[in-house]
């Protein structure tokens, strides 16, 4: 048996996240630089995953594929493997982690003043739990047995759930009760949005069991094996059934994603969360229910999919337009980026039920993108909060004759979220609507108004904030320190070179999503049309 | 039968060798009260508890490996007593959480000691008037109730009994001798003796009522069938009884007797589990016994209350499966809803764990309604992994305390997790436990009873059961909100260190619980093997 690469991936953050914990209460700085260590060691496999990953033709389509008995008695095995999707998602994951690890590198400190004894030890805890959710999101991408997918999609939530409570962001606090208040209020809601559409997804997961014990003789919960099974005709859901199972596992994508009307637990996470936190969630957490809706809806449930996609392009418009619409209307400079977060889940959610292989290239490209933009926006955000302890908007106002580096590379943070040509979330949005366009010539249409929106929260936002006369009290704003430079500066790196030079990312995605759209039965309906987007660029 | 020819009874005593090695023990620890000194009886009766419970265990693993869970499972007493795969699963759960609650028992750091020595949490001198003159003294003089070993160990033979009765008549006996005990432990807390007296009472009021109804069904179902034996019983119900009398046949066609027999039978059982609507007595006895008592209670009675009903169900009224069915969905239903929305209202800790056991009792007769041997499996499972979580849970709770004894009131556990991160993060695992969160042993428990119900085609069941998990989940997350996520109150209770005897039944009742979440599938195996009734 070859090595077992993708386990090492995500069993790497897993082991550092228990060293991290052990580490003794004084030690904080050692505990720090050991996440670091571990999550850039995590950073070496994936990129291991990466190059081993086959994209030539007539390559298999889940590859690294591991697989061991776990649970016999419920038809569950540990299989991993990773499409081109699966495994462009894992890098997204790891790259990201060290970048937010560096800009949370001082978060914890203000909880550890707090704490009552040396036994409470936040920083620990906090790099630990990071690394946890590191380990669970690789998993749950590399899961190829649905019953392991849905354990650490649910799983995942608990260490999540203890860094956004734990850990909030002590800016524009009034009074100290009503803000601790405030997040553990934020948390719940995370927690409960999260838990109970996952549960309702426990039950269409059994009743996939038992649909599959039916008419396969054993229950299993291999993906593979469904869909081999399907595609030899052995199994055949009922059409009930189909629509009723897909909606289960629909509804705790949606509540992940999030899709409108489910999605309003993220503003006040992402609110009430430090910003690697937030990060964490909208680039890294909730990328998993868009990437499970590609992988888990659309290959498991084709006639379902189908069936639902009028609806949900209708919910993808909604989110894009009423995101953008609640973004411009924000005073708080996070829940602005967790609205937009909302109008880019929009888009992405269009580009997989687009059934285009441009929409859905497109949408796992965007999910990159939006992960990197949204990370390098709210990185810096955060850098700027922590400085002023304010997260209002109002209260900033000529940053950039202050703190020159500091509103440049906000600015091309911003730019990319508004997708400007030239950085990576232009191709990622073209790409859906291109694909959307081709399919559904209104809902690509109404979904441009997106874009026009978008550049109006974001030049709104850096206009108020950066430009002007300097506010009271920030005439000896700081500028980026190295370390916060550090961070920033590779991933603005990295969105202008998925701009400029998307092949690489392209061409491991394309045979995943050929693959995708084989399974739900569909073809583009007009000629290929990516040399156009070469053109484009 | 002839009364003439009395029959020489036959009794298989290594098949029953697990209950007489309790029973045994428990009658040398009422001698050890009557004769040892009082200082020799503390050490002496914790060591013939727990090594006549570990024995005990040892006999149950030793049967089952000799195959009597399977092949050579076999009706035992004369037709009295089953000893299969069921009883033995069970058992083994029984004396296990039997032993484990002996350590609780045990426990004599959490009080301040008396001038006589350490105390544990049991009443100093229980016959006295709360907080008389001789209660004072007693106190002072540093008095200790050590009948409450013998008192577990009747307790313990008792439920070792109920999932084996094969006799309507030695069910209503089994039921006897694990509840009387169980009404006694409850009145002999050391703080708040009226709470506990008060408990004790409507435990044993309410209790009275259930037996009485169990009672009064056996009388129906004899008159019905002529039998106590469940063979004999289901053979009636099947219209195939062994010897045909002319009495038989002019009852058997009663079927008044028999569904009302069945039914007040099946109450007295669904009393036991805490199921709604006969959940009343639960929060109340929860709070006011003893907490170690309330630990050992809510996991071993569930049990084998939960026992001795699959094997009413699967043995005696299979036949009336279509009666008993829609009925009991409407009970499950009811104890997962009711116990999942009451137990929000709560402010009490012990309490809050009463309501969650009403919904658990909820989850598990959805397993136990899908009449298969998936089903009886599942439900095996369950009980192993909910009634090591419980006792953990319970556990925790005796060793938050302030200067009025535990503080179970939840206000006071605010900023616990601060304090004491180890002890918060152990008590946050068995909540996660509870509300079924994978990896845990909740998750692998409830996955497999919801799938056996759903492969019995009961996806409504199923359904109405996630949906009340997720309602439940909000008041276990709220507990760990209220441990980790707020602050920390300036005379806020103190976490007791406790002797190692309390400490292991955390650790092991914290490794089980990972153990049975991770790797669930050695035990699932287990329960697998042990998943057919004899007949």
């Amino acid at each position: 048996m070859s090595f077992p690469l993708l386990t090492a991936t995500a069993l790497t953050p897993a082991i550092g996240a228990i060293a991290t914990a052990a580490v003794p209460a004084a030690r904080r700085t050692a505990a720090k630089w050991l996440a670091l260590l571990f999550s850039l060691a995590t950073v070496g496999f994936a990129a291991a995953v990466l190059l081993r990953f086959d994209t030539g033709a007539g390559a298999d389509r889940f590859q690294l594929t591991e697989s061991r008995s776990w649970i016999e008695d419920f038809g569950v095995r540990y299989e991993l493997g990773v499409d081109g999707i699966g495994a462009v998602m894992i890098a997204l994951t790891a790259v990201l982690l060290p970048f937010l690890i560096g800009a949370g590198w001082n978060d914890a400190d203000e909880a550890e003043h707090e704490a009552a004894n040396r036994r409470w030890r936040p920083t620990q805890g906090f790099f630990a739990l990071m690394l946890m959710v590191e380990a669970m999101v690789i998993m749950s991408f590399a899961a190829t047995d649905i019953f392991l997918f849905y354990i650490f999609f649910e799983a995942m939530l608990i260490p999540m759930y203890f860094l956004v409570g734990g850990f909030g962001d002590r800016a524009g606090e009034l009074d100290e009760e009503g803000q601790s208040r405030q997040r553990s209020y934020a948390a719940v809601k995370f927690l409960l949005y999260n838990l109970a559409g996952g549960l309702i997804m426990l039950a269409a997961v059994i009743g996939l069991y038992v649909a599959t014990a039916d008419q396969l003789g054993t229950g299993t919960f291999s993906l593979q094996a469904i869909l081999q099974a399907r595609a030899s005709g052995e199994l055949d859901l009922a059409t009930g059934t189909e629509r009723w199972l897909f909606l289960g596992f629909f509804l705790a994508f949606a509540v992940k994603a999030p899709l409108w009307p489910l999605h309003t637990w993220l503003p006040n996470a992402m609110g009430e969360a430090t910003a690697p936190v937030a990060v964490l969630i909208t680039a890294v957490v909730d990328k998993v229910g868009t990437f499970a809706m590609l992988r888990f809806c659309l290959g498991l449930f084709p006639e379902a999919s189908d069936w639902a996609t009028p609806v949900v392009l209708v919910l993808a418009l909604i989110s894009i337009i009423y995101g953008a619409l609640l973004a411009l209307g924000q005073r708080d400079m996070k829940r602005l980026i967790a609205y937009a977060s909302v109008s880019h889940f929009g888009f992405i959610v269009l580009g997989v039920f687009a059934m285009t292989s441009q929409g859905q290239s497109g949408a796992t490209l965007y999910m990159i993108n939006h992960g990197i933009a949204t990370a390098a926006l709210m990185l810096v955000a955060g850098f700027l909060i922590s400085r002023r302890g304010s997260r209002l908007i109002a209260d900033y106002g000529g940053v950039q004759k202050t703190a020159p580096v500091l509103a440049g590379t906000f600015l091309i943070g911003g730019l990319a979220t508004l997708s400007l040509p030239g950085t990576g979330p232009f191709v990622s949005e073209f790409l859906v609507l291109v694909g959307t366009f081709s399919r559904y010539e209104t809902v690509g249409v109404i979904a441009c108004a997106g874009i026009v929106l978008a550049a109006l929260y974001v030049l709104v936002l850096y206009q108020r904030t950066m430009t002007g006369p300097v506010k009271a009290g920030l005439e000896k704003l700081p500028d980026l320190r190295v370390r916060e430079l550090a961070g920033g500066a590779p991933l603005i790196g990295l969105l202008i070179f998925l701009g400029v030079y998307p092949k690489p990312l392209t061409d491991i995605v394309n045979p995943a999503v050929e693959h995708t759209l084989s399974d739900v039965d569909q073809t583009d309906p007009a000629p290929h049309v990516v040399p156009e987007v070469e053109a484009a660029e | 039968m002839n009364p003439g020819e009395l029959e020489a009874p036959d009794i298989e005593w290594v098949a029953l060798s697990p209950s007489l090695i309790v029973f045994g023990a428990a009658v040398i620890g009422v001698l050890i009260e009557a004769f040892a000194p009082r200082r020799a009886r503390y050490p002496a009766e914790v060591a013939v508890s727990a090594l006549a419970l570990a024995g005990a265990f040892a006999a149950v693993v030793g049967l089952a490996a000799d195959g009597r869970a399977g092949s050579e499972a076999q009706i035992a007493g004369m037709g009295a007593l089953a000893v299969d795969g069921p009883a033995l699963f069970l058992q083994g759960i029984i004396l296990l959480v039997g032993l484990v609650s002996v350590f609780l028992f045990a426990e004599r750091r959490l009080e301040p000691a008396g001038h006589g020595g350490p105390v544990d949490s049991f009443a100093a001198q229980p016959a006295a008037v709360p907080g008389g003159q001789a209660e004072r003294e007693a106190v002072r003089a540093g008095h200790t109730t050590t009948e409450i070993f013998p008192l577990l160990l009747f307790a313990v033979g008792g439920m070792l009994l109920f999932p084996m009765a094969n006799d309507l008549l030695v069910l209503f006996i089994a039921l006897e001798v694990l509840s009387l005990p169980l009404y006694l432990l409850c009145a002999l807390a050391r703080r708040r003796r009226l709470l506990s007296q008060e408990a004790a009472v409507k435990y044993f009021l309410l209790g009275a009522f259930a037996s009485a109804f169990l009672l009064f069904g056996i009388t129906m179902l004899y008159g019905y069938a002529g039998t106590l034996s469940y063979a004999g019983i289901a053979d009636v119900v099947a219209g195939r009884p062994a010897v045909m009398e002319p009495g038989l046949a002019s009852t058997m066609g009663n079927d008044a007797l028999l569904l009302i027999g069945g039914a007040m039978v099946t109450m007295g059982l669904l009393f036991k589990v805490g199921a709604v609507p006969f959940h009343m007595w639960t929060p109340d006895v929860y709070q006011g016994a003893p907490t170690p008592v309330t630990g050992f209670m809510a996991a071993a009675t569930k049990v084998a209350a939960f026992g001795a009903l699959l094997r009413l169900l699967y043995v005696v009224l299979p036949g009336m499966r279509w009666d008993w069915e829609p009925v009991l969905w409407g009970v499950a239903i009811a104890s997962m809803v009711a116990g999942a929305v009451i137990a929000i209202t709560q402010t009490d800790v012990k309490r809050l764990l009463a309501y969650s056991s009403i919904a658990h009792a909820g989850f598990i007769l959805s397993g136990a309604l899908a009449v298969s041997e998936d089903g009886v499996s599942s439900v095996l499972f369950y009980l192993a992994a909910y009634s090591f979580v419980t006792l953990g849970a319970f556990a925790v709770v005796t060793l938050v305390r302030d200067a009025g004894g535990e503080a179970t009131h939840l206000s006071k556990w605010a900023g616990l997790g601060r304090r004491s991160p180890l002890l918060a993060a152990v008590f946050a695992l068995f909540l996660l436990a509870f509300a079924g969160i994978p990896l845990t042993s909740g998750f692998a428990g409830k996955f497999a009873v919801f799938r056996a119900a759903a492969d019995a085609g009961a996806m409504g069941l199923v359904i109405v059961g996630v949906l009340a998990s997720a309602i439940a989940a909000f008041f276990y997350i709220r507990v760990i909100v209220l441990m980790f996520f707020s602050e920390p109150k300036a005379d806020g209770p103190s976490v007791v260190i406790p002797s190692p005897l309390t400490m292991s039944v955390v650790g092991l009742a914290a490794a089980v619980t990972v153990v049975l979440g991770v790797a669930p599938q050695y035990f699932l195996d287990l329960a697998n093997d042990a998943g057919v009734f004899v007949r």
